[in-house]
């Protein structure tokens, strides 16, 4: 148990701890002398234009995506847990984008998103300047991850359905409960563990988002697609204010520690209700 | 309801459509990837006389060749040592009723929580003091702790879902601690390790924003950070990328279509814990 305890502590705990600790100071990242500087990088934020638009970017990607990707994810699972014949190649077709490399992906969506790209010959007329334009590109980034992530919320959820045993589906039919109510009488209350665990997944994974943005838009246009995680980046390394950018980083860990406490919590109790 | 219906059929082509729109961008990948620069037609008209030569520029232009080498490296080295100290830990962790046993669980399960940006600024700076800037043994360092948290989760959730039946007995039979893990506990761990062994691998092999920290400016480099500085010197020239890009995915789906069934129940199945 030492070696882990060690690594993680060395790794994890005593930098987190120092993190919480710059948070307060007017540290650059190299200057060893660097003075306490209290509440004031907090304060600052409030007054900072740039990083309330990034804290909301980060809240408003994290739960669109948590929707739309789940949704999918759930209606791609219903597909492929039926009787059509492809629904095993299907499975390792959707779930494969979930495998491959974020930032590579998103560098292939920046050129099919671009004005000449594959997206806008398809449209045609309809085409847009997706990435540029500042209305859009924040969805675009929604777009991107959910094309590369509902496969793994479907994965979970067709872990979920296997697990609901046969009998009690037809026992339903049987009975002529419709379609509908079978799924919200019977599935919905038996996939609660994979609901939990994809809403979870999802939200987390949003909340931290950075590569995808990186890679997309860089923020942009102007900071219309800043994240906490982008913010935090240009903060440290290319403007040298690293107390400024723990500070966001604590930020964050409050956000991400308030999200999987509600959702334990919420979550918790439906799936004992449901149970 | 076992039967192929017409709304069975339906829903067949309903969902080849779904699959066809999943694939579209890896068509244009692959489309763009063997085009000359000189063919400026749509990206969504197959190319007319394809050519191996962005492969070959983006090889050589990319260092992709050692990228490849570093990340194999790295996932392997620290996705062994956080398999191998995980599992070790997890077994005190889930068998011990003691205090201290609750206890560090919950430490390390606070590490499931705090985000790796609040971490990787101040471990910036000591991985500078160490002089392990721009090498990628701070990446393997980093991942070895990073990592452990959710191994252990992982592996705790199975043992304490595991009978205590054989361990009874081999202890009965005078089995020391050692002996009880090595050939009583590790051989039915087997299916969690496969779990962490696939979602570790995918982590690290994947992750960006490390070795963008610790490996920037420097000659080594992994898989994503060598594609994203190419992109970033190539900025517009799109057939060479989609060349790199490929490069670096065919590796990645290689396995993946290889070992596809533990790899999606690896993915599905390491949640159930």
């Amino acid at each position: 148990m030492l070696p882990a305890l060690a690594l993680f502590t060395f790794v994890v705990l005593v930098p987190s701890g120092r993190g919480v600790y710059y948070a307060f100071t007017d540290w650059d990242g190299l200057d060893p002398d660097f003075a306490f500087v209290g509440l004031r990088n907090f304060t600052d934020m409030l007054g900072d234009e740039d990083a309330l638009q990034a804290i909301w970017h980060t809240v408003l990607i994290a739960v669109a995506i948590t929707i739309i990707q789940n949704g999918i994810g759930l209606l791609l699972a219903l597909g492929v847990n039926s009787l059509i014949k492809t629904r095993n190649v299907l499975r390792v077709l959707l779930f494969a984008p979930a495998v491959v490399t974020p930032i590579v992906t998103a560098y292939l969506w920046r050129n099919l998103l671009g004005p000449d790209g594959a997206v806008n010959a398809v449209l045609g007329p309809w085409g847009r300047d997706w990435l540029g334009d500042p209305d859009l590109a924040l969805w675009m980034i929604v777009v991107v991850v959910v094309w590369q992530f509902a496969g793994y919320s479907m994965v979970i959820f067709l872990a979920g359905l296997q697990s609901i045993p046969r009998e009690i589906y037809e026992a339903a039919a049987i009975d002529g409960t419709g379609p509908v109510r079978r799924f919200w009488s019977i599935v919905r209350p038996l996939l609660a563990p994979a609901i939990t665990i994809n809403l979870m997944l999802s939200i987390i994974g949003g909340i931290k988002l950075f590569d995808q943005v990186y890679a997309l838009t860089g923020g942009g246009p102007g900071h219309a697609t800043d994240t906490i995680s982008t913010l935090i980046y240009k903060d440290a390394f290319t403007l040298g204010e690293f107390g400024y950018s723990i500070a966001l980083a604590v930020v964050l860990t409050i956000i991400v520690a308030i999200a999987s406490g509600a959702q334990y919590t919420v979550l918790n109790r439906n799936e004992k209700a449901a149970s | 309801m076992n039967r192929y219906t017409k709304r069975t059929f339906a829903l067949e082509m309903l969902m080849i459509a779904v699959g066809i729109v999943f694939a579209f961008p890896v068509y244009v990948l692959v489309n763009l990837a063997v085009r000359p620069p000189s063919d400026t037609s749509s990206p969504i008209s197959p190319t007319t006389s394809p050519t191996f030569a962005n492969f070959t520029g983006a090889w050589r232009e990319a260092g992709l060749g050692g990228a490849l080498i570093n990340s194999v490296l790295v996932t392997v080295v620290s996705v062994a040592i956080v398999l191998a100290v995980s599992a070790l830990a997890a077994y005190p962790l889930a068998r011990s009723t003691a205090r201290w046993s609750r206890t560090t669980f919950l430490v390390i399960m606070l590490g499931l929580i705090l985000p790796f940006q609040l971490a990787s600024l101040p471990l910036y700076q000591t991985v500078r003091d160490l002089g392990l800037l721009g090498s990628v043994w701070s990446l393997v360092l980093f991942y070895s702790g990073l990592q452990v948290p959710f191994t252990t989760f992982l592996y705790v959730g199975f043992l304490r879902a595991l009978p205590r039946d054989f361990e009874e007995a081999a202890s009965i039979d005078g089995a020391s601690p050692f002996t009880m893990f090595r050939y009583v506990v590790l051989p039915m761990l087997k299916p969690i390790t496969v779990t962490a062994l696939v979602l570790n691998a995918v982590a690290v092999w994947n992750d960006f924003f490390t070795p963008l920290l610790y490996l920037s400016g420097s000659d080594q480099q992994t898989v994503p950070v060598a594609v994203a500085g190419f992109v970033g010197q190539f900025v517009s020239d799109w057939n060479l990328i989609f060349a790199a890009l490929l490069i670096s995915i065919i590796p990645v789906l290689a396995v993946y279509l290889a070992l596809q069934r533990s790899i999606i129940n690896g993915f599905a199945g390491g949640l159930k814990g």
